[in-house]
């Protein structure tokens, strides 16, 4: 159960003294969490490989065999050797920004693979693992990157919605997609529906999110909300949005939070199955706090040596997602090298996949520009896309002379 | 004693928010990551070391909240400058600069004032992602209550954020983010001199043949153009607007009256624009001057697109030079 941080006096105390401060220490060991990730922190696999029971969440994994385990380790690995592919193409001039989510795989296959085909899945814009979990083609990603196009891949097809760069936005849409699924009569039983939204620790800030929740609530609305804490919202620390762990929130609007191993596939994918199921059998929302890292730069035009240290990192590099899952696949003779090998010669030829697609993907013809604007068509831009284009043609028959 | 100093855009505002915060302890700065790491521009950079956590706030990450609790803090007689990342960030904070921010000075019959200073980096060339590239500035001229104004250059940088932060009215100042750091737009400039008057639109080019007002990253492409334009033999004059609301047309007037011809230049899309005020108050102001009707060059009426597409999208020197033949073609 939450744990308080600091006591206030009761109102019929009177105001205390000094009033009650949490010290800097709770504040860091509750928002923070450095060594461990708090009391409250669900996890079935550790850091070092080791398998934790759960009486709460081991129900939920119990058909994730070794087959099953091995599943989840490549989906990670192809995943990051998309990401570290995607990182380096930028640095080649090949694409305009990279997102990156190296550290964060667990939390996005492990969630990414809670679902089923008919859950919809709001992401923000570094979920690139919970669009491969999705059934989205990773080139398919790349042209918002390379500045070719704002969104590439059929949402209805995927359950995987556009990605959304306005920080906080997609939690409402959520919102509302989730009270659809149950105005429709998706939610109730085995077979209902249920919506999930990602979103970042900085986000929790805005307004659309805290108006998300609200909605959400008063809704019965079955909408994961699943915050990927990862620590930093560009150069800004979680503290510098939140006096709480953010799970805790969610008691404030009337459903459950939990906060969860964001580095640990196995505790991801278990707490949110869990959390769906709740809200498949309409009992949602819940609120799940992923408690990760991000590993690299905010994005490739970051620079994240200015605002932390090398000491941090270094920590969180031995909580390693990928590393964990290795680590308990071996031991137990889960897998074997020739697996591992595989799985990286697969990852290698995936990115290089990847690579020959951008340096060879068309430029969008200058009259896209124009193309859906509107769904009913409109007479004033018609006339602006002939006029562009015969100003166009204007260069082009001086070019022949 | 003067103190010459040849500075970038970016340079130049960082060291007039700094004067700024030295000559009045009230000036606060407030926004994302604007400490620490100076800011994403890094327009910032180095003054929360300087002035401390309480006078640069990292705020949390929340535009409706950095600018609802500005107007909070200048009610208490502080004088917030508040950074917007980038302009497409800005709605979350519509509500509060359209509702409060704007008009709490009218509300209370001058009792309550708001020195309160909004950046927004704008427009595009950068080649970024959706919501970094857009020209919102006309949504903000239409809201009575607000001043808006935007700058071009190094100069106007530097003196224009010092006396946005002294006004005691809301000032949205927009920046054109893909000049920030330009080492052509480097200006000498006597930081200990006197401030030249900043919020009034101003020619930077005469000429002869037409006009071409522009303001912002425009007024680059407009110079551009004009020294293009004289390779074939037309002389531009150029009008840097510099103040969007209230529009100072008068210097426009004039020009149009001794050229006879006006291109009105700008990124943002055209319908119901700053474009679309300026042709019609030409027109009305200049009737009788006018050899062609006001041509407009924009943004289309479309979303910002992919930025592959914005050399296409963004108007450039050849599209002014197309419209000033147009023009002359009447
Ligand atoms: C409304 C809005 N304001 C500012 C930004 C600029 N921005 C982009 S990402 C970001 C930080 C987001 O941090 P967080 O929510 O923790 O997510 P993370 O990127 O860490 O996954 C900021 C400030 C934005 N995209 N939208």
């Amino acid at each position: 159960m939450p744990s308080e941080q600091w006591t206030h006096p009761e109102p019929g105390d009177g105001p205390a003294a000094v009033a009650a401060q949490p010290s800097p220490e709770q504040v860091i060991a509750g928002l923070r969490a450095t060594s461990e990730g708090g009391a409250e922190l669900t996890q079935l696999l550790t850091p070092e490989g080791e398998r934790v029971p759960s009486p709460q969440f081991d129900k939920y994994v119990d058909d994730i065999d070794a087959e099953a385990l091995r599943g989840l380790y490549r989906d990670m690995v192809l995943v990051r050797r998309a990401d570290r592919e995607a990182n380096a193409m930028q640095r080649q001039g090949q694409l305009g920004i990279w997102v990156p989510l190296l550290g964060q795989e667990a939390a996005q296959i492990g969630s990414g693979r809670a679902l089923r085909a008919n859950d919809m899945a709001f992401p923000s814009y570094r979920e690139h693992g919970v669009a491969f979990a999705r059934g989205v083609d990773m080139k398919d990603l790349l042209g918002i990157f390379r500045c070719t196009d704002h969104s590439g891949w059929d949402y209805q097809r995927h359950g995987f919605h556009p990605y959304t760069i306005v920080i906080g936005n997609q939690v409402l849409n959520a919102a509302g997609y989730a009270m659809g699924q149950k105005f429709e009569g998706k939610v109730g039983d085995d077979d209902g529906e249920a919506t999930i939204v990602y979103f970042g620790d900085g986000a929790t800030s805005q307004g659309d999110v805290h108006e998300g929740f609200v909605w959400a609530a008063v809704y019965d609305a079955p909408l994961v909300f699943f915050c990927q804490n990862n620590q930093w919202a560009i150069s800004e620390p979680t503290e510098r949005q939140s006096r709480l762990p953010l799970y805790q929130r969610a008691r404030g609007y009337g459903f459950p939070g939990i906060r969860v191993d964001g580095n640990d596939v196995l505790a991801c994918l278990a707490v949110s199955r869990w959390a769906l199921d709740e809200c498949r059998h309409g009992n949602g929302p819940v609120l799940i706090e992923a408690f990760t890292y991000r590993m690299d730069a905010h994005t490739t035009t970051d620079d994240p040596t200015r605002y932390r240290l090398s000491d941090e990192l270094e920590e969180w590099k031995l909580k390693d997602p990928i590393e964990r899952v290795r680590a308990f696949l071996a031991r137990g003779g889960g897998a074997d090298q020739a697996f591992f090998d595989d799985v990286q010669a697969e990852a290698d030829a995936f990115a290089a996949d990847l690579r020959d697609y951008t340096f060879n993907m068309p430029e969008p013809p200058p009259d896209r520009i124009f193309s859906n604007v509107y769904a009913e068509g409109n007479p004033v831009l018609e006339a602006q896309r002939e006029e562009f284009l015969s100003y166009l043609d204007g260069f082009a028959s001086a070019g022949e002379h | 004693m003067t103190d010459l100093q040849k500075l970038t855009i970016g340079k130049a505002l960082n060291l007039g928010l700094r004067r700024a915060m030295e000559e009045d302890p009230k000036v606060l700065i407030m926004g994302e990551d604007v400490g620490k790491l100076g800011g994403v521009f890094r327009i910032t950079d180095g003054l929360q070391k300087d002035f401390g956590e309480q006078r640069v706030l990292d705020t949390p990450l929340a535009e409706s909240g950095i600018i609802g609790t500005a107007v909070g803090l200048a009610v208490r007689g502080f004088r917030p400058v508040c950074e917007i990342q980038f302009e497409g960030f800005i709605f979350p904070g519509f509500d509060q600069i359209s509702s409060q921010l704007a008009k709490l000075h009218y509300r209370t019959q001058g009792k309550v004032k708001m020195p309160v200073v909004i950046r927004v980096p704008f427009g595009g060339g950068i080649g970024a992602v959706e919501h970094h590239s857009e020209s919102p500035e006309s949504l903000f001229a239409h809201i009575p209550g607000l001043k808006v104004v935007s700058i071009s250059n190094a100069v106007d940088a530097y003196w224009g954020i010092q006396q946005a932060i002294k006004s005691d009215d809301p000032i949205l100042f927009f920046e054109p983010k893909r000049l920030y750091h330009s080492g052509a737009l480097r200006a000498e400039i006597d930081t200990d001199g006197t401030a030249p008057p900043v919020f009034s639109s101003q020619v930077v080019r005469e000429g002869t043949t037409a006009t071409v007002v522009a303001y912002g990253p425009s007024v680059k492409v407009a110079l551009d153009a004009a020294a293009a334009a004289e390779d074939e033999g037309h002389s531009l004059e150029v009008v840097d607007l510099r103040t969007l609301s209230p529009l100072d047309l008068g210097p426009v007037f004039e020009s149009v009256r001794k050229t006879g011809r006006l291109i009105a230049l700008s990124e943002a899309p055209s319908e119901s624009s700053l474009t679309s005020e300026i042709a019609a108050r030409v027109q009305q102001e200049c009737f009788y001057s006018l050899e062609a009707p006001v041509l407009r060059v924009t943004g289309f009426d479309t979303p910002y697109p992919p930025a592959k597409l914005e050399e296409h999208y963004l108007p450039d020197l050849d599209r002014v030079l197309h419209a000033v033949d147009r023009s002359l073609a009447w």
